[in-house]
């Protein structure tokens, strides 16, 4: 609404650069319904399926490339999954610092997801309650949004160090914007109307706060959640990679393993991130569907 | 109550003491209101209206004539620029064009809500929803939420939630504009039985003339913007009215005379 015309330009470079803009939330704030094949299979399973099949699809095509384009001298570029499995699953040496690292990352992602879940949801609480604050506040939540993380990172190592901490403050820019813009566009969406009846009945700022805006902000704010959790996980691999000292995040080991052409623990630190990430999708996919669908008195089984 | 922005204007006795009920004391009284947006739009020009306790009292007119913003001068939402506003109702209610329900609350909370930001008891709140709901038709739907509600239903919760407030004033702006032909007439005759059993004073903006002769006791006729009011055309019958009403040449003839005066007008 009118954060559009707030930002002017920037925000069209913000709406293009993710889902995070409010038409999107729009469109999910109305949708709890669920997936058709889940509605219609009914179970965990059913919604499970197409993501299974995306994996054994990725594994054929993996096979694909590594037997019919690859010759055996040039197999080591992509060794097939089995070859992956075998020579790091077994190896204590490779299989323990990963499961130690992925555990690092982890943390950063929850600390930064916990972090930019606080400070978007205040921010947008701030901007929500005065139009001023809005216009102030919102470009700088663009900003945030458009700015490469490349050019701060510099900038970060000096301040913070290069550690954990330095992680996590890039795991937090890299996800506060999904949450703040789908929690002010939830906050917007009480409709004039419904505001209507609340200035009839003389309700206080207080209830017109806990009684009409947040609850229509929840199903934007889960969204938001989605989002966010989503790039928290990119945050945390991205700021392992630049910030190396202290534990080694999951980001960390995989810029060793590729000075070292580690091929086969390389790919396995890939597989782990990709698994990570669906894995952190569909939990908060799950949250946002029950939630959503018990506040809406729409049953999710 | 009164509202608007003229500086002297509330007389006589507050709301309290001056029950609606005393005829001669309008519920509602509109003089020489004029209302002019901060975007220079002028909505409406000269209106005086009164309406007493137990008048229907229906409002037609083109689009866009104003007849949304006289609803929201009564209600106290918006201020006139010129003229008065005097309410004189412990107790407004507003009945929105679309149904305006909260879609997280269940019908029966929907209804609540009244009574939660007014600071009713819990189990005094629970026990009018119930009656309200009831009233409309909507006995053991009370768990539902909104969304598996057909449209008329939700039109109903909406109308209970104005109801649970016990107004002496209840303001419509085209409640029954988003349903079908069938269910618009259904909602017709149960909103009279309503008007009839609490004896409110109403105001009823509406676009189908027929509705309008069929539930008033008077029929306004605004023009087109600024509206002012053109006509104003008692409606001889008494309540409770068959629907059988509407195939009586008089209910033909008074349609046929608001027609002319919207067509005059617009
Ligand atoms: N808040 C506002 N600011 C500026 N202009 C307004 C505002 N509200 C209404 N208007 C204008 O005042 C005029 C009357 O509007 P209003 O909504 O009262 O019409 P209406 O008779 O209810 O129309 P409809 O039959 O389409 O509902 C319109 O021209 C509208 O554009
Ligand atoms: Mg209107």
């Amino acid at each position: 609404m009118s954060h559009d015309t707030a930002v002017g330009a920037p925000s069209a470079q913000a709406s293009s650069s993710a889902a995070t803009t409010p038409p999107r939330a729009a469109t999910t704030a109305v949708r709890p319904s669920g997936g058709r094949a889940g509605a219609a299979a009914g179970t965990v399973w059913g919604r499970s399926a197409p993501i299974v099949a995306a994996l054994l699809g990725i594994v054929a095509i993996w096979y694909v490339v590594s037997y019919v384009f690859l010759s055996e001298s040039r197999r080591f570029l992509l060794p097939p999954p089995h070859q992956v499995l075998a020579e790091t699953v077994g190896n204590t040496l490779v299989i323990a610092p990963m499961l130690a690292a992925l555990v690092q990352t982890i943390t950063v992602a929850l600390i930064g997801l916990t972090i930019a879940v606080a400070i978007g949801m205040t921010w947008a609480l701030v901007m929500s309650q005065w139009k001023l604050a809005e216009k102030i506040l919102y470009p700088y939540a663009v900003i945030l949004q458009t700015i490469p993380i490349l050019a701060l990172t510099p900038l970060i190592g000096i301040w913070m160090g290069y550690g954990p901490p330095a992680r996590v403050v890039v795991c937090v820019i890299i996800a506060v914007f999904p949450m703040i813009s789908n929690t002010l566009f939830g906050l917007q969406s009480a409709t004039a109307a419904a505001h209507d009846l609340f200035t009839l009945q003389k309700a206080t700022q207080r209830q017109r706060m806990t009684k009409l805006m947040l609850p229509a902000a929840i199903p934007s704010i889960f969204t938001g959640l989605r989002q966010s959790a989503g790039l928290a996980v990119i945050g945390a691999i991205v700021g392992d990679f630049f910030f190396q000292q202290g534990s080694q995040g999951i980001g960390g080991l995989l810029r060793t393993y590729t000075l070292r052409l580690n091929m086969e623990p390389l790919f396995l630190a890939i597989i782990f991130t990709a698994l990570f990430g669906v894995v952190v999708f569909s939990i908060f996919a799950a949250l946002d569907r029950f939630v959503v669908g018990r506040l809406f008195g729409v049953s999710t089984r | 109550m009164s509202t608007g922005t003229a500086a002297p204007k509330v007389t006589g006795p507050p709301p309290e003491t001056t029950s609606s009920s005393d005829p001669a004391t309008p519920t509602l009284a509109f003089r020489g209101v004029a209302k002019v947006f901060p975007t220079g739009t002028r909505a409406l020009e000269d209106v005086s209206i009164d309406v007493r306790a137990g008048e229907f009292v229906s409002v037609v007119g083109p689009s866009g004539c104003g007849k949304s913003t006289l609803l929201r001068l009564a209600a106290g939402l918006d201020g006139a620029t010129e003229g008065e506003v005097d309410v004189r109702a412990s107790t407004t209610s507003f009945v929105f064009q679309e149904a305006t329900l909260l879609e997280w609350r269940t019908a029966r909370r929907n209804v609540e809500l009244v009574g939660e930001l007014a600071g009713v008891a819990a189990a005094e709140r629970r026990r009018r929803a119930a009656e309200a709901l009831e009233l409309v038709g909507l006995a053991g739907f009370e768990d539902q939420h909104p969304r598996s509600l057909s449209g008329g239903m939700r039109m109903r919760v909406s109308i209970a939630r104005a109801l649970v407030a016990e107004p002496q004033l209840a303001l419509f702006d085209e409640p029954f504009g988003a349903l079908d032909e069938i269910t618009r007439l259904k909602m017709q005759t149960e909103l009279q039985r309503l008007f009839q059993l609490k004896g409110f004073a109403a105001m009823f903006i509406t676009h189908s003339i027929s509705e309008a002769v069929y539930l008033s006791s008077r029929v306004l006729v605004m023009s087109g913007r600024p509206g002012r009011i053109v006509d104003d055309i008692e409606v001889p019958w008494s309540y409770p009215r068959s629907p059988e009403l509407r195939y009586e040449p008089e209910f033909g003839r008074i349609v046929g005379r608001l027609s002319h005066a919207l067509e005059a007008h617009s």
